[in-house]
């Protein structure tokens, strides 16, 4: 499949007077993993549930696998797959049964529910729990369940929202593996992520989204080209050296809070020695010193400009 | 597959998952039995006595019971459907294009038939206890046709609350007022012997025309009246119940 698979503009939202979409435009092509990055709150649930027929947007057009999410929502449907922000197993049946049922759902022939579900209980090593309920899964075992249920009927394009969200670092690999694999054999991610490193990781491109509104688009490597350079952190425990600092250093960027001075530089050895040759030439204590290179974090700040308590860094 | 067929299917497979959990937890079902045998015991051997009702206690009680049996069960069916809205399994349903009458329909027909198989073992127990009944059997027919009645209207009630609550713990409270309504109807004493306002809301409050309904058929002498305004009232609340569940399932968010 080449082209589009997600096609969105203008898009709009608002639950009362409180505007959860301000214009959202999206284009995610084919055979690709997109990441919706930001914070909760930000509106990423909603742009997918507009984008999965759960929602109507106030104003905005949004096109996914070629057929209109408003107009068209049994052909969007039928050529989609979603995996919520919770998963959402049938606790009190087994994994199996589970997978069965939505064979069923999806009209299926018996045996191929069958055939489908084997094939997808070894592909996410669930064989062993097959006949257990899923309330005794782990978190893990519940997301990969739940991902499975999804791909039972064959998607094109899967939406993942916050696929990752609560897991153990092990089953977070795991879970990337497996979104990997799935783009491999030429299905379309869209997931949303409240980590960077996610989107890092995974996406081809990454858009980030604050208050309803995007904010930068592009590849990693773009957005991380978006914001300033390096810089030398330094940390105080006292004011005065911090003070003194501040004034040594004209070019740096202070937090009066924290006692932390932010210095452009490359992180090299050769300016870091000239930096602490300045400081200690005004005898001037510092706690600690820590060498930057922009990652995600630092364009999130940069581009919301209000920090991001939210995004974890892992 | 056409529309009819792919929603009778799937309200087949929706029923045969709800069975299951059922099966799996049974408590559901017990706390269904378990409160209103103990309330028939408390009723006909502690207080009973104390009440002169005119007939024996136990044929005097049973209706009611049957009808308290009904709302101590309901409470599992709401917490159950709110589950499925507030866990997300409802919204993957909708995506998968699940038609809603498979979802819903399936809860109440599970609803129903836990409701019916309780009411059978608690009648069981009423029979051990006294409770002689006198009807033939067009009005034993008569008796079945209006207690299903019932637990459909407050099924597709119960139903509705369900997806319309925020929580699975606010679900289960909305069935409160449903245990508490047979206390202020003719279930355990006759509406008469109320105080004011007790007794012009027990008289006029869907639960007792229901009961007296049920009264007159198991005694031999049906009450017209009671049975229409019975009727009325059952068709009422299910068409109520039905439209609002339908409005709260679509409900997006």
């Amino acid at each position: 499949m080449n082209g589009s698979a997600i096609a969105a503009s203008g898009l709009r939202k608002a639950y009362k007077d409180k505007t959860v979409l301000d214009g959202i435009d999206l284009d995610v092509r084919a055979g690709t993993i997109f990441a919706l990055l930001g914070p909760n709150g930000a509106g990423k649930t909603t742009t997918v549930n507009v984008l999965t027929t759960l929602l109507t947007p106030d104003a905005g057009k949004a096109v996914v696998a070629g057929h209109d999410v408003v107009t068209e929502t049994r052909a969007v449907r039928a050529a989609i797959g979603v995996t919520g922000q919770f998963a959402s197993v049938d606790n009190l049946l087994t994994g199996e049964e589970n997978l069965l049922m939505m064979a069923d759902l999806l009209h299926l022939p018996r045996k191929e529910g069958r055939r489908i579900t084997g094939r997808l209980l070894d592909r996410f090593e669930l064989g062993e729990a097959a006949g257990k309920p899923a309330a005794s899964y782990s978190g893990g075992m519940r997301r990969k369940l739940d991902l499975a249920m999804t791909l039972v009927g064959d998607p094109q394009i899967i939406f993942l929202d916050e696929p990752t969200t609560g897991l153990d670092p092990r089953s977070r690999r795991t879970m990337w593996e497996i979104i990997r694999e799935l783009v491999a054999d030429g299905t379309t991610i869209f997931l949303t992520t409240q980590y960077l490193e996610e989107a890092d990781q995974l996406a081809d491109r990454i858009a980030v989204l604050d208050q309803g509104r995007l904010v930068a688009e592009g590849t990693a490597d773009e957005l991380k080209r978006r914001i300033p350079g390096s810089h030398v952190r330094l940390r105080f425990t006292d004011r005065h050296d911090f003070d003194a600092a501040a004034r040594v250093l004209p070019e740096s960027a202070g937090d009066d809070e924290e006692l932390t001075l932010r210095v452009p530089g490359d992180g090299g050895v050769r300016s870091l020695r000239a930096l602490l040759d300045r400081l200690d030439a005004h005898s001037i204590e510092v706690d600690e010193l820590s060498v930057h290179t922009p990652d995600l974090d630092d364009v999130f700040l940069a581009l919301t400009g209000h920090g991001n308590k939210e995004v974890n860094v892992r | 597959m056409n529309a009819i067929s792919a929603s009778l299917a799937d309200s087949a497979t929706m029923l045969r998952r709800n069975f299951r959990h059922t099966t799996r937890n049974p408590v559901a079902l017990f706390n269904g039995i378990v409160m209103p045998v103990f309330l028939m015991f408390l009723m006909v051997y502690v207080f009973g006595g104390a009440f002169s009702v005119g007939v024996d206690y136990a044929d005097y009680a049973t209706p009611g019971l049957i009808l308290t049996t009904i709302c101590y069960g309901i409470g599992s069916t709401a917490i159950a459907v709110n589950s499925d809205m507030t866990n997300g399994f409802i919204n993957r349903l909708r995506v998968m294009d699940v038609s809603r009458a498979a979802v819903l329909n399936a809860h109440v027909i599970e609803s129903v038939l836990r409701s019916l198989v309780a009411i059978t073992l608690v009648t069981g127990v009423a029979l051990l206890m006294g409770f002689r009944p006198s009807a033939g059997l067009a009005q034993w027919l008569g008796v079945v046709g209006i207690v299903v009645l019932t637990v459909v209207a407050i099924s597709w009630l119960t139903v509705a609350a369900g997806l319309a609550a925020k929580t699975p713990e606010s679900a289960g409270m909305t069935v409160v007022p449903l245990m508490l309504l047979p206390f202020l109807s003719s279930a355990f004493v006759p509406a008469d012997k109320m105080g004011p306002g007790a007794r012009q809301f027990a008289e006029h409050q869907p639960f007792t025309s229901i009961i007296e309904a049920l009264r007159g058929l198991l005694t031999g002498a049906p009450s017209a009246s009671s049975i229409v305004t019975a009727i009325a009232w059952c068709v009422g609340v299910t068409l109520i119940g039905y439209l609002w569940a339908r409005r709260a399932f679509t409900r997006q968010g």
